[in-house]
């Protein structure tokens, strides 16, 4: 038999006997012990596989069994919601795809009604509905892990964005804070908006802080250094600060010169010496008993004497 | 043929450096800058290129040997607002300009020259008693 014949005679079942089948399909879903309840109604359930039979009908009348066929493009197109939707809720992709497989028991009980006198028939109808359902439970895997590429990708850039803030400590001194591991990708843009902001600022001095990155190497070492060589191009010092002791050893042991780069252990230090070459200093302001708010705005103070 | 202006202020030399630089046009800019500073007898050279947008190797390496024929010739050299993408593409380069000093803009360069210039000329007072 043809598999036209046989995409009638799966869309006749379906007819026939939609009620009880449905029905059944419901069961086998929720009996499966990866449904979950909490996060899916029966109702919504019972909606989202009444949809997908109606779909499936009309694709089984004018596509046959082929699901490549564009006649398949609304079952595609209603996986593909249901998928994303599941994906986003947390189920596994297994979890989905089971909603596609579990449809299998029933209709091949109907199958086996159908075809009792003819094994042969039976056999053929039966592998042709099981090519067809294991394609689009397939297809939900996949729209589940596009999904799951396209949520990385919009958090590596998410990322990207966050991570490369360039503060402005003081009137010509700059700080870029580094946090997380520093690869090519994420240096250039960092360098990028640090001498993007030096232009901007006109500010003569920079300190780079590398008490967030985990593990420098050699290539982290050569960026950095690549960086300062730049900054100091355009006519701006840079301060290295946030070394932490297995950092230094590391940096010592790996043998990257470090020897014309300016090297602090601590920000604090690195501002410390930045406010210096700015001809600024900090003091302590004589009248300590004086209140805290009075301390921060001396202008007040003035204002009052 | 076009030319680069070299402008006299007391003892510095200004270089403003306001189209795209080709080969020709930097070796000509050498010629004239050193044949300049020693018939003015200048003391402090600013080299202002913030509006050089594109430089390849070999203007990467002319900016590097005008700054060091400049100091053999006994004058301060300072290379000034230097764009950020010019930067990178230097550093990529591996010509890192040992050696040229670099200021944000004009002003900063031309305190950093003040500076030095003073500096020498308290030297050579020492050294003259």
């Amino acid at each position: 038999m043809a598999t036209q014949a046989q995409a009638q005679t799966l869309v006749e079942i379906l007819r026939e006997d939609e009620r009880s089948l449905l029905h059944e399909w419901l069961e086998a879903q929720l009996e499966s012990t990866t449904m979950r309840s909490t996060l899916l109604t029966r109702s919504e359930l019972q909606d989202q596989s009444r949809r997908f039979l109606d779909a499936l009908k009309a694709a089984l009348d004018h596509g046959g069994l082929d699901s490549a066929s564009p006649a398949y493009e609304g079952v595609r197109q209603l996986l593909e919601e249901m998928s994303t939707a599941r994906g986003r809720q947390g189920y596994t992709p297994s979890e989905t795809a089971t909603f596609v497989f579990s449809l299998k028991q029933p209709l091949f009980a109907r199958l086996r009604e159908r075809f009792k006198a003819d094994a042969g028939e039976l056999a053929a109808t039966t592998w042709g509905a099981t090519l067809l359902l294991d394609r689009l439970g397939l297809f939900t895997t996949e729209v589940h892990q596009k999904g799951r590429e396209q949520l990385i990708i919009r958090q590596q850039e998410e990322m990207m964005e966050l991570s490369t803030p360039v503060i402005t400590l003081w009137d010509g001194i700059l700080a870029l804070p580094l946090i997380g591991t520093l690869d090519s990708a994420r240096t250039q843009v960092v360098m990028e908006s640090l001498l993007q902001k030096i232009v901007e600022t006109e500010a003569p001095i920079a300190i780079i802080d590398i008490t967030g990155v985990p593990t420098v190497d050699t290539l982290t070492a050569q960026h950095l250094l690549k960086t300062v060589a730049a900054a100091r191009l355009m006519g701006a010092d840079c301060i290295i600060s946030g070394i932490r002791p297995q950092i230094a050893q590391t940096i010592v042991h790996l043998g990257v010169e470090l020897n014309d780069v300016v090297t602090k252990a601590s920000l604090a230090d690195a501002f410390a010496i930045a406010l210096r070459r700015s001809g600024l200093s900090v003091q302590r302001m004589k009248d300590s008993s004086a209140s805290s708010i009075r301390r921060v705005r001396p202008q007040d103070q003035e204002a009052e004497g | 043929m076009e030319r680069i202006p070299i402008l006299k202020m007391g003892r510095h030399l200004l270089v403003t450096i306001q189209v795209d630089m080709h080969d020709r046009l930097a070796m000509s800019l050498q010629d004239d800058l050193t044949d300049r500073i020693v018939s003015a007898r200048a003391k402090a050279v600013l080299i202002d290129i913030s509006a050089l947008e594109i430089v390849d190797s070999f203007i990467g390496r002319m900016i590097a040997n005008i700054a060091a024929m400049s100091r053999v010739l006994d004058a301060q050299t300072v290379v000034v607002g230097m764009r950020p993408a010019v930067a990178i593409t230097l550093v990529e380069l591996g010509l890192p300009l040992k050696g040229v000093r670099t200021a944000l803009n004009v002003e900063h360069g031309m305190a950093l020259l003040k500076a030095q210039l003073d500096n020498s000329d308290d030297r050579d007072a020492d050294a003259s008693h």
